[in-house]
């Protein structure tokens, strides 16, 4: 590809949206031509600069309630609109109906209750952390910091890797409490989206990453030498898939 | 109802309440016009929420933010809609502007500020949603309506603005 041709594609490949085989192929212009090397290193320049520099604007609290004031304000008349003239016989079939469908149910809860519970709870763990500013006991980027922060709390030494080079930056860890055992976090960083990473001993199998959504954030887990992992975060399904295919590929039973 | 337990409305929308309001402030410029934006487009979301089929709730609500916006904006300033052409896709060509005058004035939060501030909306909704927001290129086309080559056309131009903005000598990161 000549000079002209890798200048379409550097933005993307700073991006990270260019596939492996044309990445492969930008990076060997890359190390011929230090025009195009400037060029990205100024893009990269500029993204670290906002990143650093522009403020993220939460939303103000009294906004988020009067949001929920007026959605269920909204929904009101509905439920009014919806009275049914009662009717012994209609009263029958849906009693009928509802007992089918609650045995039903029941059955079909008991099999997920288990993996939703931990869902629920760990879902509620990342809100809780975020919320509370309750994030990190141990505050590095360094995982010769981090891990060993670990011993002699936990009866389990949880693998730390720091993806900073591929964009998931490893910013601390802390001990949290998931499905009645003290459990290990750590925490990564998306550019401004926080990646709580849960690990505790389990049973080997499960070693297919499983995605789930709940309340809007994204959770994956997975089973590697002896560890469940559980990823929950606000970054799109495919980005947290891509931070496990991270880890997983750097975490050896050794480390 | 239970009155403290959140609807199904709610566990959809609230976790990108942030993404929203980021995005409608950084628009609008301002807190109450973003708040405004936010609360008309949550209303819009929640009469649409039947036909939401599930999967990106965040672009999906971004997506209804950002046309709250525009509507918004052609009512309180038909003046900032512009149309900016899309013609092709922009290389960044030669490195015209200096690196060390660069990296010297990216460190200037208000620098850094005021140029994306600078950038007409159309520009800065994608510096947006990329560089805070972190959506890929993909979401970013379905939140603005656009093919990803717009996309990749509109924030290369963007980026290259930004650079020539920081990078002024007349005036460091202030207004033109």
């Amino acid at each position: 590809m000549n000079c002209r041709e890798i200048q379409n594609l550097l933005q993307a490949y700073g991006d990270r949206e260019l596939g492996v085989m044309t990445s492969l192929e930008v990076e060997k212009h890359l190390q011929t031509c230090p025009q195009c090397k400037q060029a990205l290193e100024n893009q990269t320049v500029l993204g670290k600069a906002i990143a650093a520099g522009a403020p993220y604007y939460k939303a103000p609290a009294s906004l988020r309630d009067s949001i929920i004031a007026s959605a269920r304000q909204a929904e009101q008349p509905r439920i009014i609109r919806c009275r049914w003239q009662w009717n012994p016989l209609a009263a029958g079939l849906a009693m009928a109906a509802s007992l089918v469908l609650g045995f039903f149910l029941a059955t079909q809860f008991q099999q997920h209750s288990a993996r939703d519970l931990v869902v629920g709870e760990i879902v509620a763990s990342h809100v809780r952390s975020l919320l509370a500013t309750h994030l990190m006991d141990v505050v590095s980027t360094d995982k010769h910091t981090v891990k060993p922060w670990f011993d002699g709390k936990i009866d389990f030494a949880p693998p730390v890797n720091d993806l900073a080079a591929s964009g998931y930056p490893l910013i601390g860890g802390r001990l949290d409490y998931i499905g009645g055992r003290t459990v290990a976090v750590l925490i990564y960083q998306k550019k401004k989206h926080f990646i709580n990473l849960f690990i505790w001993p389990a049973a080997s199998g499960g070693e297919t990453p499983q995605t789930t959504v709940k309340n809007g954030f994204n959770i994956v887990n997975w089973n590697h030498a002896g560890m469940a992992f559980w990823a929950v975060s606000d970054v799109s399904p495919e980005d947290l898939r891509t931070f496990a295919g991270l880890l997983e590929s750097d975490t050896s039973p050794a480390r | 109802m239970n009155e403290n337990e959140p609807t199904q409305f709610e566990q959809a929308i609230l976790p990108h309440l942030d993404a929203a309001y980021n995005l409608a402030r950084w628009l609008t410029g301002n807190d109450q016009d973003a708040r405004d934006v936010v609360q008309e487009a949550s209303l819009r979301a929640l009469k649409f929420f039947g036909g939401f089929r599930g999967g990106n709730s965040r672009a999906w609500f971004l997506t209804i933010v950002r046309n709250t916006f525009y509507n918004w904006l052609g009512k309180n300033r038909p003046h900032e809609v512009s149309t900016a052409g899309d013609e092709e896709l922009l290389a960044m060509e030669d490195p015209a502007v200096n690196p060390e005058l660069l990296i010297e004035r990216s460190a200037n939060v208000e620098a850094v500020r005021g140029a994306i501030e600078q950038l007409p909306v159309e520009f800065r909704e994608i510096v947006v949603l990329r560089e805070l927001e972190d959506c890929s290129y993909k979401e970013i086309a379905d939140v603005a309506g656009v093919p990803i080559g717009t996309v990749m056309s509109r924030l290369a131009r963007a980026r290259k603005q930004l650079q020539e903005i920081l990078t002024d000598k007349s005036e460091p990161g202030g207004r033109p």
